[in-house]
Order: C-alpha cells, then structure tokens, then sequence
C-alpha cells in the first residue's frame, strides 16, 4: 500500500494535482457552515472543517437528476418514447470526505446494487467516484459510533485515507483507485516518526477519553444502543406503545431525511415544457405524507406517529433484520443537530433497544 | 425567566390534577445544550418535567391544531397571537383552550451561539435571570440573554401574552421597535433588481425539506400546494424556479395572518432568512391597514374584511 507524507502548506497543491484528472470536489466554508463544491478558481478548499451541513451523498445520488427524456410532439416519429438522458461520468475525486460520510455510500449500496437491479445512474457514479477521506479525531457531541462507523479512523469506506497530524498529513492508499490517486498526488515516503504518530492516534481515539473537567450531557461519541434490536420480534416493537410520544413533538419537516447521508429514498417525476420531457428523480422524504400517498387516495401512512415510526424502524429495524449489515446509520449527528425539536436518534434508538424490558419511564 | 418553571409545574400539575384540561402543551429539557422539546402532557405527575427558559422558542401553537380534547398551553406574546389567529380561522376553539401566560424576555438564537464560538462545543447551559452560562470544554462563557436574541425577538412588539386564562408574572415593557422590522427595511433601501439578487442568492441552498412550512403554526393545509399531485402546481425537483415559487407562495398565503414568531426561521437546517419576506408582508400589512395578526379574537383577519376607508386607488 503506497504511503505519502505532505506537509500542511504542500497538501493542497497536491490535491490540486488530481485536476488534472479527476473533478475534485473539496470541502469549502458557504457562509456560517461548510459544503463540498467543485474545486475550480472561485473556491478556496477548507480542510479544518468538522461535518458539512448538507452530506456529500448528492454527489453519487444528486437531489434532482434527469434520468430519461421525450417528445409529446405528435410528428416526431419517436414520440412518447424514453430514451436515457444524455450524460457523462467523468472521474471525480471526493477530498477530505470524513469517514462516516464514505461509510455512508456502503449503507446505501444495497439499495442501488442489489442481484435483481442495479441502478446504472447510481453505479456509474459511484465507479467514477475515488473517496479520498479525511481522519482526525473531532468527534463532536452530537456524533456516534454504530456498526457501519467505528470512528475518526475508519477506512472501511475509503480509497485513501488522510491523516491530519497537525503539522502535516499522512495518506495511504486503500486499493486500486487509490493507488491512482495518490501516484497523481506525488508526495514524500513517510518518515517513521510520522507512521508512528497515526499508530498513536488511532490507538487514542479507539477508546475516547473526556479532557479533565469536560462537562458533557453525553459522552463523546458513545456507541447508538443497538444490540438487543436484532432479537426484537418486530410487530410488537411497531406496536410499541412509546411511538405516540416519540412522534408528539415531531413537525413531519423533511430535516432529518435530506441532512441523512443514508436516507435513499426517491421520487420520479415528468417535466414537460413545451413539447419536451424529463423524467427527473428527486430526493424524497418518509415524513411527508404525499410519499406514501396512493392512486386511490389511500395513504398507509397518514399519520405522523406512523411516519416518524417508519422512520427509525427502516433505520434501526428493517435495514438491520433485512440486509445483515448492522443499522442504516454512520452517526454523524446531523439529524441530532438540525432537529428543530430535538428529536434525538439516540433516544429513540435507546427506547427501541430497551423495549420488553422493564424501564423507567422516559421523562427528562 | 427561569423562575417562572416551578409556577409552570404547578400550574399544569393543577390543571391536569383537577382535569381542567385533557393535556398540557409546554417545554421539557432537550438532549442538547439549548434545546428545549416541545412536550405534550396528559398526567399531572409528568409536570415536573416542564421547563421555561429562554431556550423555549419553537412555537407551540402548532401543537394545538387538529386536537379535539381541552389543551392547556403555556404562551409567550407570539403563541398566544398565533392561537388568536388559529381561533379566527377556526383552527383551534377558544373555549378548549387554556392558555397559560408568561410576559417574554426574548429566546436565544442557538444557532447564532454555536457560530459565536466556532470550533467550541457547548456542553452544557444554564440560565440565571437575564445570564445565560455555556460550558466549553475550555471554560464557561457568560453572556447576557438579551444580547443573544433570536431576530424576531430583536424587534418583538408584543411580548406579552395578547389573550390568557391565567398569568404567571406581570407583564413586561413592551420594547420600543422600529415600525418596519431591520429586514424589510434593509430591503426597502435595495433596488428591485438588486432585491431579486438578493433573493436569488439568498434562498438558493434551499433543499426543500419544508422545514419553514411544517413549523409555522399558521400553515395547516390538510394539503400544501407544493404536495398537491393532481394537478401539480410546482415542480418538485430542485430547479431554482420552482424553490423560488416555493418560497413566494409560501410567504404570500401568510399575508395577514403572520404573526412573526420565527418558527420558520429556527427551522430552517441551513439559516436562510425566509423570515424576511414574510416580514416585509407583515409591514406592508401594518403600514396600509394598521394591522397586525393575532393582537384581537374579535377581528376578522386582514383578508377577511372590508372596511370603506380600505386602500383602495386600484380601482380606475
């Protein structure tokens, strides 16, 4: 595995080597929080940044995207018939990505990959896509860990990771694509010390200690209670009386969906003007009862409660019992910090965990 | 402010105890430093898990509509005009109301908090009259509530209670404000073209995830124009045109029914001002009709009424 060491003023250049080849998208500072845009002459890269607001998820499955097109014009002898829109997928390099949004994109596989379909929007994105991640330990509170993000130093998402030792960045490379990327990189062999350092940080960050007087209304990024889920029958658990007061300060917003780096779930639409189509997927939200709405005028999931219980059941419950590969999650809290109600995943998480057992009652 | 939770508990302990009201609609304690939960209490032992602070801020009025049972609620001058508005429009009874008031010193802005102290963390917050103390990691800062408001708290005109059943304090002073609120005015000094660069600009990170929609208690359209599907009167995906028309619409059906109580705002995961151009409504409202919404149970909303010395040189 090809190592490389940058030091801190070198590292952007190096990145702006992989232009050359690749659209990079970096993260960048958009007034009061951070967002990732492509790297071209108008942006200035910010590899200080904690979490951007909006996950990078739109860069595999953007919000809004234009899959087929057509003619409603009468004359044209292909009329009404879909053809793929037109596009291409160029090579592009995600730099400075944090590992629970990579992990992110292996949550999200088994939806777009799966034996019986796979997505060609979605997968030629995703192979196009090299995730080059940034590790450093500034978990904040509203962070944790789950089966699908172990922590600051999780690679299991990545193409290389990025090691910030404060004065400069340690990268190694995770396979072939990063190989590529790093050989465009160029950069210095790693002196020892410095491979010793990353050794010391992850063996650090594995057990999180509090600084000395650190007041916290929860540990750092403790482990999301999840591991008596798996055993839970699930009618019960979806007739679980707790759902009614989860659900009671909820405002069915579309916040936590659309800040989720996994939440997958998507609309199709048309869009004529004149006599030209688009058949366009948009990003969708459980909590919106048009999602749910039937051609009859049925909707199976009028009800708030019955939304936010979908919800955290796809999350913690189906995805888990479904597909085997731990809860549909990576912790990083934006939902937590973006509620406008503070409805805390880790809560909900805990109710459901610890639901058949005999608990207190949850009033804080 | 803070002194006001132990009669709040007692209140709604009593209410609740004697089956005054069937639930009661106030604040617990949320999971994070400045957070408050809306909460919905139907037993009087659960009182205690009230709270009144100035992190107390979403709009609790949302809350009452669509409830068929006796509410009790706790209420700031900006709830207690939104349930006035609810009330006119037949959203809420009045008589199945129990409105429990508190005189208003402002909420915080959390989010304007968390920016004040980049790369810090609260840990934990406690309030002392008018000081709130956040503990850092690195310390404690102390600041003054009142230098730390929410923007439409900056310029709130009523902070009492309009309409309530009982009152927990004596009214405060109702703050000197400017007559247009500092967002409409700063947009009356711009140009139009201007105005719409700014507007463009603005709002152009919207990701449509309603959350401005779904948190204002005036907007309880069993179905929103922008979720209506036959037909569709705006395009769902994330085309500029349709986030703006979104946004339009959604600020000219509040016209005269705004009560500028910021829900929207607070909402909003990625800061947005939608605020401003319900504002800028709200004035033209007051500087044309000499109305605002939510102050009377006894007059009909602005675009419900017609009155003869009504603006009216539109007709030629």
């Amino acid at each position: 595995m090809r190592t490389r060491y940058y030091e801190r003023d070198a590292f952007p250049p190096a990145v702006a080597e992989l232009r050359r080849a690749y659209r990079v998208f970096v993260p960048v500072r958009r007034g009061d929080f951070h967002a990732f845009a492509e790297w071209d002459d108008s942006v200035r890269p910010d590899f200080d940044y904690r979490k951007t607001r909006v996950p990078p998820k739109g860069l595999v499955f953007p919000q809004s995207e234009r899959l087929l097109v057509f003619s409603t014009d009468e004359r044209d002898p292909e009329h009404d018939i879909l053809r793929e829109a037109p596009k291409d997928f160029p090579p592009q390099a995600v730099v400075g990505i944090r590992p629970y949004d990579a992990m992110a994109f292996r949550v999200l596989e088994v939806n777009f990959d799966t034996p019986e379909v796979r997505d060609p929007w979605w997968l030629r994105r995703r192979e196009a896509t090299t995730l080059i991640g940034l590790a450093r330990a500034d978990e904040d509170a509203t962070m944790f860990r789950t089966e699908n993000y172990a922590g600051p130093f999780d690679e299991r998402g990545l193409d290389v990771i990025v090691y910030d030792l404060g004065r400069g960045y340690l990268a190694k490379a995770l396979g072939e694509k990063g190989e590529a990327a790093l050989a465009a990189m160029g950069g210095d062999e790693p002196a020892a010390d410095a491979l010793r350092e990353v050794e010391e940080r992850i063996a650090r960050a594995a057990t999180p200690e509090l600084p000395a007087g650190r007041l916290r209304a929860q540990p750092a990024a403790p482990e999301l209670p999840t591991g008596r889920l798996r055993a839970q029958p699930v009618v019960p658990l979806f007739e679980a009386e707790f759902w009614d007061e989860v659900a009671a300060p909820c405002l069915n917003c579309g916040v936590c969906t659309f800040l989720c780096p996994t939440c997958w779930c998507f609309d199709i639409q048309d869009e004529v003007r004149k006599q030209e189509g688009d058949r366009i997927r948009n990003w969708d939200s459980c909590m919106f009862p048009l999602y749910t709405l039937h051609a009859s005028g049925h909707n199976p999931r009028g009800k708030k409660t019955q939304r936010v219980r979908n919800r955290f059941m796809h999350k913690l419950k189906y995805y888990l019992d479904k597909y085997d590969r731990g809860v549909m999650c990576v912790g990083c809290g934006r939902c937590v910090e973006a509620c406008p109600v503070n409805i805390d995943i880790r809560e909900v998480a805990a109710r459901m965990n610890g639901f058949g057992e005999q608990v207190e009652r949850h009033d804080r | 402010m803070t002194d006001y939770t132990d009669r709040l508990r007692a209140a709604a302990r009593r209410l609740l105890g004697e089956g005054r009201v069937d639930c009661f609609i106030g604040y617990r304690r949320g999971s994070l430093p400045l957070a408050a939960q809306p909460a919905i209490l139907t037993r009087a032992e659960q009182a205690d898990s009230l709270i009144w602070d100035p992190s107390c801020g979403m709009n609790l009025a949302h809350y009452a509509v669509g409830r068929a049972d006796r509410i009790g609620i706790v209420a700031t001058g900006c709830v207690s005009r939104s349930l006035v508005a609810l009330a006119l429009e037949n959203q809420v009874a009045r008589e199945r109301l129990y409105i429990v008031g508190v005189p208003c010193t402002g909420m915080l802005d959390a989010g304007a908090l968390r920016r004040r102290f980049p790369g810090r963390e609260a840990a934990a917050a406690a309030y002392e009259g008018p000081r709130v103390t956040i503990a850092f990691a690195d310390g404690n800062e102390e600041l003054a509530v009142a230098e730390n408001l929410a923007r439409p708290c900056r310029t709130c005109a009523h902070p009492n209670p309009v309409v309530a059943d009982e009152m927990l304090g004596e009214p405060v002073a109702s703050p000197a404000v400017p007559a247009v609120p500092e967002e409409a005015a700063a947009a009356e000094a711009r140009s139009a073209a201007e105005r719409w660069a700014y507007f463009c600009e603005a709002f152009a990170h919207c990701i449509r995830c309603y959350a401005c929609r779904n948190a204002c208690p005036l907007c309880y359209c069993p179905t929103c124009f922008v979720d209506e599907s036959r037909p569709q009167w705006v395009g769902k995906s994330s085309d500029p045109t349709d986030t703006r028309t979104f946004h339009f619409l959604r600020a000219l059906h509040l016209a005269g029914r705004c009560t500028d109580c910021g829900a929207c705002e607070r909402a909003c995961p990625l800061d947005i001002p939608v605020r401003h151009l319900t504002s800028r409504l709200n004035a033209e409202a007051k500087a044309i009709y000499g109305f605002e919404a939510g102050l009377d149970l006894e007059e009909r909303p602005l675009l419900d009424r017609y009155r003869p010395e009504d603006l009216n040189d539109f007709f030629k």
